[in-house]
C-alpha cells in the first residue's frame, strides 16, 4: 500500500538573532533548527503517535507537514504530491484532505463565529457549493455527538469537551484522508478524554481516515497508536510499532519517559531512571549524542561521535550507540 | 482530627451571573493535616479555583460566601480583616500557580522578584540575596549565585516552575497550595518536582495542599486525597483509601475512566455518560445521580450526608456503610 503522508528529512529552521547580531557575535547562528530531519510515513487509516516533551518540536513538526510554517528543506509528499514550498494559494486544495485540530480547544474556535459558521467555513473556504450547510452542520454535529441545537452557540457557551467535539467536526467537514491532531486531549479531564478518544476511533474506523497524533500522554499513545515516535530537540530519537517501543524500548530517554509516566496506584512498585540535568538549548547543542548530557548510561564515546540510525527490525528505528536490551543498558565497553 | 492545620466545614460560595446566582461551591468539608501532603482532585469547573481562591480570600468581586467556616491554624479566615489577610498571605499561606512560563516577572531578573518578596523581612539586602540563592539551590538550580542575575526566559519551563516553589517556600509557609504545579510539564519534569516537593515538604515540614487532575501524580506523592465533583466534596481518604477502597461512584467511575490504570490496550476507553450538572439550576438530592450507575429513588429527593466509611474516609453518598 502506497503511504499517504511520506515526510523525508524535514527541516524547519527559525531565526533568532538578526544579520546583525549575529555578525556582532562572530560566528553564532542566528537560526536554530526546531525541527532537524524527521523521516516517518503515515498510512491509509492508520495512527501515528508523536511524543516528547515540550519544546521537543512537536507542534512544529505539524505546522510544517500542514504548511502553517515553512519547511526548509526536506520534502512533505501527500498521495505523492510535493507540498513542501507550495504557497498557500496552491496548498488550499490539500486542506481538504489533510485537516488539522489545534491544541487548545476553546482558544482554536473564533470567539466571533457562531459553531454553524465555525463547522461550515470549510465548505466556503473550498468553494463548495452544492450542499445544503444547515443540514451538513446538522450532520457533522450528529457525528460528534452533538445535538443540533448547538449550531447556534458561540464558543465561549462551550466547555472545554465541547469544544473539542466542535474542532472535530470542522476537521471531518471536508470527509479527510489525514487529521493532524496537536495533543487532541491536553486540559481535558480523564472522562472526556476518553470520549474524545473513541470518537477519533469510531470515526477512524467507519470513514477510514488516517490520523497523526502528538501528545505527551503516554497511556493515549498506548492505546490508540500502531505506530509512534520519541521526538527530542527536534528529532526522532526512536521510532516503531507501538507495542515494539512500549515493551522494548532500546532509546535510553525513551526507557526514561516510560519509567517517568506516575502510575494511578500509591503501592506502584517504580523503576524510576532519573534523568539529571536539563533539556539542553537549541542554541547549543550537545556534541555527539544530543542526549548524552541527560543519559544515565552514557559512556565516553556519546560525547565525541553522533550516532546513527539503527534499525531493530520490523520499522522500529532507534539513535544511539549502546541500545538497551530488555530494557536494560549493555555491558559497558572494554574500552 | 485534632491535629489539623486547614479544616474547612459547610464552605457555601456563589457567583452572581447574568444568568443568575451560580452555586460553585455547596456545603464543602475538607482538612489538611499539619504537615500532610494533601491532593485535591476534580475534573475542570468542580470548583477547585474556587476553593483556593476562598482560602486565601482572592475571590472574583462577584462571589459571595454564604455559609461555613475556614479555620487555619486556629484562626478564621473569613473573620479576619484585609491586614491581618494581607499578612498572611505569601507568609503563613502561599501558592504554587499553573502555568510557569507567567508566573514570574519577565523584566526583572529571579534575583530582584526573590529579594523583593522578603519585603517584610527586618535583614539586609545581601541577607536577602543569599537567603535567594540558597532558596534556589535547595530546589536544584546549579549555580545559583550566577543565576539570580538571570530573567525568567533565561530558564527552562521546569527551572521556571522549581523558581516559583523556591519563592513559594522562601517565609517558610505552614501550607503551601499547588494548583496544578506539573501540567504544563512533560513526564520527566513533573516527576522531578513532585520529588523535589516531597522532599521540600519533609525539610520544612509544611502542609501541601495539592491540585491536580492527573490521578498518578496524586496517587505518587499525597498522603490524602479529596475527590470533588461540581461542586461539592464527594470523598475524602487517605491515598490508599481512595485509590484501593473508593467509597463514592463517582471516585469509582473517575478511576475507571483513566487509561493508565487500563493494563489491555482498547480503542473503547471508558467515560462518565452524561454532563455536568448546571450549577445555576442544581438539580435536587445528589449532585451526581444523573450520571451514577448506582442512583435509586432517595437519591432523587435528599442530599446525602456526609457520611463515614472508616476513621478519616468519608463520603457523601447514600450507599455509603449501607454494606453496597
Amino acid at each position: 500500500m502506497a503511504a499517504l503522508l511520506e515526510v523525508e528529512d524535514v527541516r524547519v529552521r527559525f531565526r533568532v538573532k538578526s544579520g546583525v547580531s549575529a555578525l556582532i557575535d562572530r560566528g553564532a547562528d542566528p537560526f536554530i533548527e526546531a525541527v532537524a530531519g524527521v523521516s516517518f510515513t503515515v498510512d491509509p487509516g492508520e495512527t501515528v503517535g508523536i511524543v516528547g516533551e515540550s519544546g521537543s518540536g512537536k507542534t512544529t513538526l505539524a505546522r510544517a507537514i500542514t504548511g502553517l510554517v515553512p519547511a526548509q528543506e526536506g520534502s512533505v509528499r501527500f498521495q505523492g504530491a510535493e507540498l513542501r514550498g507550495l504557497k498557500t494559494a496552491d496548498l488550499i486544495p490539500y486542506r481538504k484532505d489533510i485537516s488539522m485540530m489545534f491544541q487548545d480547544p476553546i482558544g482554536s474556535l473564533s470567539p466571533r463565529l457562531s459553531v454553524r459558521s465555525i463547522v461550515t467555513e470549510p465548505f466556503r473556504i473550498q468553494g463548495v457549493k452544492d450542499r445544503d450547510l444547515a443540514a451538513e452542520c446538522t450532520r457533522l454535529l450528529r457525528m460528534v455527538g452533538l445535538p443540533a441545537h448547538f449550531a447556534g452557540r458561540y464558543p465561549y457557551q462551550l466547555s472545554g469537551g465541547q469544544a473539542r467535539r466542535v474542532g472535530v467536526a470542522r476537521a471531518l467537514a471536508l470527509s479527510p484522508k489525514l487529521i493532524v491532531a496537536d495533543e487532541p486531549t491536553a486540559g481535558l479531564d480523564v472522562s472526556v478524554q476518553g470520549e474524545v478518544l473513541n470518537l477519533l476511533a469510531r470515526l477512524q474506523d467507519e470513514l477510514g481516515i488516517a490520523i497523526m497524533i502528538i501528545t505527551h500522554n503516554l497511556n493515549v499513545v498506548r492505546h490508540i497508536t500502531d505506530r509512534m515516535a520519541i521526538m527530542y530537540l527536534g528529532r526522532f530519537v526512536e521510532a516503531g510499532p507501538t507495542r515494539e517501543v512500549f515493551y522494548r524500548p532500546r532509546h535510553p530517554y525513551t526507557l526514561a519517559l516510560l519509567a517517568a509516566n506516575p502510575e494511578p496506584d500509591p503501592d506502584a512498585q517504580l523503576g524510576r531512571i532519573e534523568l539529571s540535568g536539563e533539556v539542553p538549548s537549541l542554541l547549543s547543542r550537545p556534541p555527539g549524542c544530543e542526549f548524552h548530557t541527560r543519559c544515565p548510561f552514557a559512556q565516553g564515546r556519546c560525547s565525541g561521535e553522533a550516532p546513527a540510525q539503527a534499525s531493530a527490525g520490523d520499522g522500529h528505528l532507534y539513535t544511539c550507540h549502546f541500545p538497551l536490551v530488555d530494557g536494560q543498558p549493555p555491558e559497558r565497553d572494554a574500552a | 482530627m485534632a491535629d489539623d492545620l486547614l479544616t474547612i466545614r459547610d464552605l457555601s460560595v456563589d457567583y452572581g451571573t447574568k444568568r443568575g446566582v451560580l452555586h460553585a461551591l455547596r456545603h464543602v468539608n475538607l482538612s489538611v493535616p499539619r504537615g500532610r501532603i494533601v491532593g485535591l482532585v476534580g475534573e475542570s469547573g468542580c470548583g477547585k479555583s474556587t476553593l483556593i481562591s476562598a482560602i486565601i480570600r482572592l475571590l472574583a468581586p462577584n462571589a459571595d460566601v454564604t455559609s461555613g467556616v475556614i479555620e487555619f491554624d486556629g484562626r478564621d479566615l473569613l473573620g479576619l480583616s484585609e491586614d491581618d489577610m494581607r499578612a498572611l498571605r505569601g507568609r503563613e499561606v502561599s501558592m504554587v500557580f499553573q502555568d510557569p512560563m507567567n508566573t514570574h516577572n519577565p523584566v526583572l531578573s529571579i534575583g530582584r522578584q526573590m529579594t523583593d518578596i522578603q519585603y517584610r523581612d527586618d535583614i539586609g539586602a545581601g541577607a536577602k540575596r543569599r537567603r535567594a540563592a540558597g532558596m534556589l539551590g535547595e530546589v536544584g538550580i546549579p549555580d545559583p549565585d550566577s543565576r539570580l542575575g538571570a530573567y525568567a526566559h533565561q530558564f527552562s519551563g521546569g527551572m521556571r516552575q522549581r523558581i516559583a516553589i523556591a519563592m513559594a517556600l522562601m517565609a517558610e509557609p505552614k501550607l503551601l497550595i499547588a494548583d496544578e504545579p506539573t501540567t504544563a510539564l512533560d513526564a520527566t519534569l513533573e516527576v522531578q518536582i513532585i520529588h523535589r516537593l516531597r522532599e521540600l515538604q519533609e525539610q520544612f515540614h509544611c502542609s501541601i495542599l495539592f491540585i491536580s487532575h492527573h490521578l498518578g501524580v496524586i496517587a505518587e506523592l499525597c498522603e490524602y486525597v479529596v475527590v470533588m465533583y461540581a461542586g461539592e466534596v464527594v470523598e475524602q481518604g487517605t491515598v490508599r483509601d481512595i485509590f484501593h477502597n473508593a467509597a463514592h461512584p463517582y471516585t469509582r467511575k473517575l478511576l475507571e475512566c483513566d487509561p493508565g490504570r487500563i493494563r489491555e490496550e482498547t480503542r473503547n476507553l471508558p467515560t462518565i455518560p452524561g454532563e455536568i450538572p448546571d450549577l445555576v439550576d442544581v438539580p435536587e438530592g445528589c449532585i451526581f445521580r444523573e450520571r451514577c450507575p448506582d442512583a435509586f429513588a432517595r437519591c432523587a429527593s435528599d442530599r446525602p450526608d456526609w457520611r463515614e466509611v472508616a476513621a478519616g474516609h468519608h463520603s457523601l453518598c447514600h450507599l455509603t456503610g449501607e454494606g453496597a
